[in-house]
């Protein structure tokens, strides 16, 4: 094994997965109680535990030197592209499904949050591999 | 690992850097398969106007339909085709891969979207989401094992199974790295398609109340 093959890359694609997995449990919490309006004090905790989470991977991101930004960006804009169908797809459900106020703007962030850390993983996932250098 | 080149033209083999083997000319990899992409948009055009109109019979369609193929494809991939992968060659592996992979780019999510998007409403119709209703706890429970599966699926699964196809696109791919990929795509697979049993048992549980 070469001395490339050690080098390690920040733990971006786990903090983008946590992220999620947090927006994931607030939505499954929130979408227990429908069609009653649900308590908002546990999403909103876990809204803001996710988006914490989830600035920090963008930040260890740009921190990167020696990165296949191009094909990061390549990938990350069309994965985005889909998951933002894919969330606007759900938004419309809960829309439908009358959730209104506090509810439907917490479930739209979450969505957001979401649409956001898939093609991040993804991007990542693929780029990292670009150069070669990352295998570990 | 070495692969038997003798009955190959030359100008057709790429060499795999890193195990120093070498795989048939691979076909030209699409990541995601173009032309199927407007069957995918008007499926999920038509169960968008399925939810809107509250149409009984579309929604159960895109419910049965997509829940059933996703978790026999599931099943299929993670127990069946998973460990014959894992047990053919490098260049075996990668020219199947290279094959299997992008349909697998546009078929999952579009299920997934069908299976889910349709159940939810369903469920909201059939009142089983009341709290007084007996298979309200059974459908919160189906809620976790998505909930878990969709965080392997997009977390590792589908970065992985794009990962796989850029780098099999390169003129000379890391057969290290598609290797390395490919465990994870067969190991994620192998886990959630053992959740889509849980899925089944809960599924049955709810028709049957």
């Amino acid at each position: 094994m070469t001395a490339v093959e050690h080098r390690r890359v920040p733990p971006i694609a786990e903090m983008a997965m946590a992220s999620m997995a947090l927006v994931i449990i607030g939505g499954i919490f929130m979408a227990s109680y429908i069609p009653r309006r649900p308590p908002l004090a546990l999403p909103t905790v876990l809204l803001v535990a996710s988006s914490a989470v989830m600035v920090s991977a963008l930040l260890m991101l740009r921190r990167l030197k020696d990165f296949a930004w191009s094909t990061f960006y390549r990938v990350a804009k069309w994965a985005l592209v889909a998951y933002l169908v894919s969330a606007g797809l759900i938004e419309f459900a809960f829309v439908k499904d009358q959730t209104r106020g506090g509810p439907l703007v917490v479930v739209t962030l979450m969505l957001l949050i979401f649409a956001v850390n898939v093609p991040l993983i993804i991007g990542f996932t693929t780029a990292r591999f670009e150069d070669r250098l990352h295998i570990g | 690992m070495m692969t038997d080149t003798t009955h190959l033209d030359p100008s057709a083999v790429a060499p795999l850097d890193g195990v120093g083997s070498v795989v048939p000319s691979r076909p030209d990899i699409e990541i995601v398969p173009k032309r199927a992409l407007p069957i995918a948009v008007l499926v999920i055009l038509f169960l968008i106007v399925s939810i809107a109109g509250n149409w009984f019979w579309a929604l159960d369609f895109f419910h049965v339909v997509g829940g059933g193929l996703w978790t026999g494809i599931d099943l299929f991939v993670g127990l069946v085709i998973g460990p014959i992968l894992g047990r053919l060659s490098l260049s075996a592996r990668a020219e199947f891969s290279a094959r299997f992979m992008p349909k697998m780019v546009l078929i999952m999510p579009t299920l997934v979207m069908m299976t889910l998007a349709s159940g939810f409403q369903l469920a909201l119709k059939l009142g089983n989401l009341q709290p007084t209703n007996p298979n309200h706890g059974w459908l919160i429970a189906s809620f976790v094992v998505v909930g878990i599966m969709a965080t392997i699926a997009l977390g590792i699964l589908e970065p992985a199974n794009i990962a796989v196809l850029w780098e099999m696109k390169k003129p000379h791919p890391d057969g290290q790295v598609i290797g390395r990929l490919m465990k994870r795509f067969v190991y994620t697979a192998g886990v959630t398609g053992i959740m889509q049993i849980a899925t089944l048992v809960i599924m049955t549980r709810v028709t049957t109340q």
